[in-house]
This record gives C-alpha cells, structure tokens and sequence, in this order.
C-alpha cells in the first residue's frame, strides 16, 4: 500500500489529477454553503458579462441566473452521476463477468454474447433512446449511463477470472470444498481488483462526458442544474453570450481530464511492471 | 474468404434482430398507449378511431404476435410512421443518411489519417519536446466534451474570425452547381467533421504512440535492425504496420461512438444529418421516429464493424479466413 502511494505520487500527472478531483469534490460538497443562493434565480440583469460584478465573477446566463453559482451545484451532478452509475456499471459486469470466466463453458459462452450484444449497439444512441423512454430523471440517467457502460467490465473481468481460476491457490480452495461464491468472492475477485480499478476511474470519467452530453441534449434532470444543461441553454445565444458556454464546458474538460489522469497514475502504479508508457 | 464474409454477414443479422427486438419493448416501455398517442397526433381521439387504430398497426393482438409483425415490417424496411412529420420513418431516414454517412466518413479519415500521423511522429521521438505536446493535446481533446468543441468552432472561426459558416449543408439560396456546390458543402463539412474527428484522432493517437513503442521492443525490430534496414524502412514496414493492428481494432469497436458523436455535432451544426433527425425526434418526443433512427444507427455499426473486420484480416495475414 505504501509502494502504491509512493509509485502513485511519483507520476505528476497522477498527482495533478488528484489534486483537481479533490477541489472538485469540496466544491461539490461544501459549495453550496458558500452560494446558498439556488442556482435557478435570478439575482441580476440577464447577459452581466464576466468579471464586471466582484459578487459575480463569471457573469449571469439569459435569465440572469449567477453561471458560478450554476457551475459549483452542477459540480454534484456531474460528480454523483459519474461515481453512482459507474458502481451500478461495476454491479452489472463484475457478476458478468466473473461467472463467465469462472463456469466458462455454455453460461460463459452465453453471457459473452450477451455482452458483446450490448457492446455492438451504438451505446450514445441507447443511453439517449432509453432516458426519453424513462423519462429524464437523475435514476434513468444513471440506469442508462450503468447500461451502456458495463460490458468492458464484463471483458476485463472474464479475462482475469479465466487466468486465475488456473492457479493453484484457486485448485487449493476447489479440492478443499469451498463454494463456488466463496472461491469466485474471496479468492479470485480480489486478485482481480486492481485493473478493474483503473477500468472504473476511466469509467467515471466516461459517465460525466455521457452525462454533460444527454443534459446538452435536454435529458436531463429537469430538477437539478447541470454543466451540459447550462452549455446547452447557453447554446443560442453564443453570439451574444459566450460566457455561458465557455464556463461550463471548461468544468467537465478539468473534471474529465482530472479523472484520465488518475487512471492513467493508478495504471502506473497497479501494474508497474508494465513501465511508463510502455518505454 | 466468402465462408468467413458470410459467417460474419449471419452474425451481424442476428445481432441486428436482437436488436430489433429490444427496440420493440422499448417502445412498449415508452410512455403512454401508442394507439392514444397516434391518435392524439392525428389529432382526433374517439373510440372507434383508437379501435380503428389498433387493429390497423395490431396493437389488439397478443405480444409475441405484435412482434412478429414488428420484425417482418423492419425485414421490409417498414420503421413505422411518424404522426409528427406526417411520413413514413424510413423515408425520413433516407432523405437524412447520406448526409451523416458523408459527415462520419469524413470524420473517420480524418481522424485515422492524423490521428496515426501524430502517434507515429510521438513514438519516433518519445520523450521529445514533440511528444510532450502531442500527448498532452491528445489528453485534453480526449477529455473535452464533443458538443463543447463544437461551439468553440463555432465561437472562433464563425462568429471571432467569420471564415467559415456555422450551421446547415450548403448555403441556404445559393443555388450553387458542380465545383461550387461541392466547395461550398466542403466549406460547410469542415467543422463539423472536425469537430468529431478531434475527439478519435486523440485516441487513435495514444493507440499508435504506445502501440508503436511496445512494437519497437520486439525481436524482430532487432533482427531488422541488425540485418542493416534502415531507420524510416524499420519504422515504417515493420513497426508501423504492425503497430497498427489494436489501432483498427479499436476504429471498429468505436463506430457506435462515431455515431453518438454525429448526433452531438448535427444538433450544434445543424447539420441535416439522422443525428439532428435524433434530436428532433426527441424534441417532439416521436418515439417511432426516435427508435427507427436508433435500429438503423445499429445497423450502421454493425455494417462498420464487418468492414474494420475485413480490412483487419487485411492488415494481418496471419489471421486465418477460415470459419
């Protein structure tokens, strides 16, 4: 655990990664503290440029809603959104996955189409297709984002399951009598973790981009301000305004790239002996 | 060869019923009874009307019988009709599909062009000052949402420097011909294609950077390089080609992506594209609309997926056509 850190501190863009996830995550949580003003209001002219008013730094949208005020509660949106259906992604392919690797034979045949079925349909086109028949709520697009997300979980955890079910400790614990969740559970899983744990920082990376892009499209929740929803709004008057697009869409590429570079410093330090990018 | 294009060809069927038959209960799952929502769109709603309509779409007859004549009427090319747009779906789509086969081809070779240009020019000067920005560029574009790009594009080069026009195919009026016209729609392809190409050429970038440096590694480099070839023969004949390899792999498994970004892009360019017919689809909530572009979307990818799989066994000799 010690090397792990060591190894993970060691990348720099690890560490930059990191650095911006944690402001981005004390902005989603203790933010609204700070603006307890709710970001539908309207607190000054519509179209106030940036930087003109100090209470206003980034300037008002075309209702006159404060755009930072719209940035720090979209920041818990975009972060729960990312984090909760990458974990319902992980519920679905973990399982999937493990069964097909371990029972292997017709299941793992059978649950493999099934996963390469949901990764040839066009995943975008489903999430959008499965919120409007859903209806756009905060759930439907978790449900979605989790359905279109999970089968490289499945993959990659076949593929680990299917080399581990082969060493000895794992024959040790079959000859022993243990039971087949036990073994899958206890002793295969937890030898699989660490690729899965890069896959699903990618993954939560993934299911922001996935997110902004349905609430562009009007998906989202109609409850809950949102970076894509504002870029969206923002949209017909960029002539006008471009501030009510630039802004947001700046805080999904920081979040986005904070969390790429995570996983690329937790690939580094999972599986050093791969070395830095393969040099 | 044809044993293997045609197993290929019987797989991609089947999986494009399956498909079909999940776009049936997505329907089902849609909000509302579809004989009362067609006839609200119609706009008249009594009950001999709505009696009229189930039985003409067969919405009084049991599931699996409504599913058989969902099949047998997507077999035939019949997606339905949109009550919205007063036309059958499939001739919406058609009327649509050239443009975005225009606008996702183009961004492809865009992106497969540049995006294996730069990964090579990253790997064959790795740890440079040339490949610092390269992978830092790659890392920003592959993180920057599509729909965002787009608007930039449209903020920088329509609306700060006015060189080229933000939305639509051609120019609305104009009435161009030959040379022109087709100047004229490029002029209006740019960004767009762009836009959807910058996302792909950064990830094919990162697949040809490492893939090239893990390829440089290997025996037969050495042999080559030791049998005397020189550098650009070694880099291009045994490196590149073999480096290239997971980069189509992974061009064919992202078509579906490819798509979603047409979606994206059609709506900001307005681009007259299935993308934008999606969107508006959704705006109007036309949910036959909306699932018909879905299942030829599909079918699209799967289409794309056969041909990256032709051109991979291309690429690698060594991958028998057997079945």
């Amino acid at each position: 655990m010690r090397q792990f850190w060591r190894l993970m501190l060691r990348n720099p863009g690890g560490l930059i990664g990191l650095v911006i996830l944690t402001i981005a995550i004390a902005i989603a949580v203790f933010g609204p503290l700070l603006f307890p003003t709710s970001p539908w209001r309207m607190v000054q002219r519509p179209f106030l440029p940036p930087f003109t008013l100090s209470g206003l730094p980034l300037g008002t949208d075309a209702l006159g809603r404060d755009v930072m005020a719209g940035i720090i509660y979209g920041a818990r949106v975009s972060l729960l959104v990312g984090l909760v259906s990458t974990l319902a992604a992980l519920a679905i392919g973990v399982p999937v996955g493990a069964a097909a690797g371990y029972f292997g034979g017709r299941i793992g045949d059978a649950l493999m189409r099934f996963t390469e079925f949901f990764q040839t349909v066009p995943s975008f086109a489903l999430a959008i297709v499965l919120v409007a028949v859903l209806q756009p709520s905060i759930v439907s697009i978790v449900i979605a984002i989790a359905i279109v997300s999970w089968p490289p979980v499945a993959r990659l955890v076949r593929g680990e399951v299917l080399s581990l079910r082969t060493r000895e400790y794992v024959q040790a614990a079959i000859v022993t009598g243990q039971t087949n969740s036990w073994i899958i559970w206890r002793e295969i899983l937890p030898n699989a973790l660490s690729p899965v744990i890069v896959l699903a920082s990618l993954m939560v990376a993934t299911a922001i981009l996935l997110e902004s892009s349905l609430s562009f499209l009007g998906l989202g929740d109609p409850n809950l301000m949102s970076w894509g929803y504002m870029v969206g709004a923002g949209r017909t008057v960029i002539r006008q305004a471009w501030w009510i697009t630039v802004f947001p869409g700046i805080a999904i590429l920081i979040s986005v790239l904070a969390l790429n570079l995570i996983g690329e410093g937790l690939n580094d330090a999972l599986n050093p002996r791969l070395g830095k990018n393969g040099r | 060869m044809l044993a293997f294009i045609a197993q290929r060809i019987g797989k991609a069927v089947i999986v494009l019923l399956a498909i079909v038959v999940l776009n049936f209960f997505l329907i089902r799952m849609a909000p509302g009874d579809p004989a009362l929502v067609m006839a609200g769109e119609a706009g008249a709603g009594d009950q001999i009307f709505l009696t009229q309509l189930r039985e003409k779409f067969g919405l009084d007859k049991p599931l699996p019988v409504q599913l058989f004549l969902y099949v047998k009427g997507i077999v035939s090319f019949d997606l339905g009709y949109s009550f919205r747009q007063q036309m059958p779906v499939s001739k919406l789509i058609l009327d649509r599909l050239p443009a975005t086969l225009l606008l996702t081809g183009t961004a492809f070779a865009i992106s497969l062009a540049f995006g294996v240009l730069f990964g090579t020019l990253a790997a064959r000067r790795a740890g440079s000052w040339t490949d610092t920005a390269i992978t830092v560029l790659a890392l920003i574009f592959y993180a920057t949402p599509l729909f965002w790009v787009a608007l930039m594009a449209i903020l920088l080069f329509s609306v700060a420097m006015d060189w080229l026009p933000s939305f639509g195919y051609e120019t609305v009026g104009a009435n161009y011909t030959g040379l022109a016209h087709v100047l004229d729609v490029g002029a209006h392809l740019i960004m767009p294609a762009t836009t959807i190409g910058l996302f792909f050429m950064a990830t094919y970038a990162r697949m040809t950077r490492a893939s090239m440096l893990e390829v440089k590694r290997l025996d037969f480099v050495k042999t080559a390089r030791a049998k005397g070839l020189r550098d650009a023969v070694i880099q291009r004949r045994h490196v590149l080609r073999n480096a290239l390899l997971p980069v189509v792999t992974l061009a064919g498994l992202q078509a579906g992506t490819l798509v979603g970004g047409a979606v994206l892009t059609e709506t900001v360019f307005a681009w007259p594209g299935i993308g934008r017919l999606m969107y508006e689809a959704l705006l109007q909530r036309d949910y036959n609309l909306l699932l018909g572009v879905f299942v030829v979307c599909s079918a699209m990818v799967l289409a794309f997926n056969l041909i990256t799989d032709l051109i991979y066994r291309s690429v690698d000799p060594r991958i028998e056509f057997a079945a």
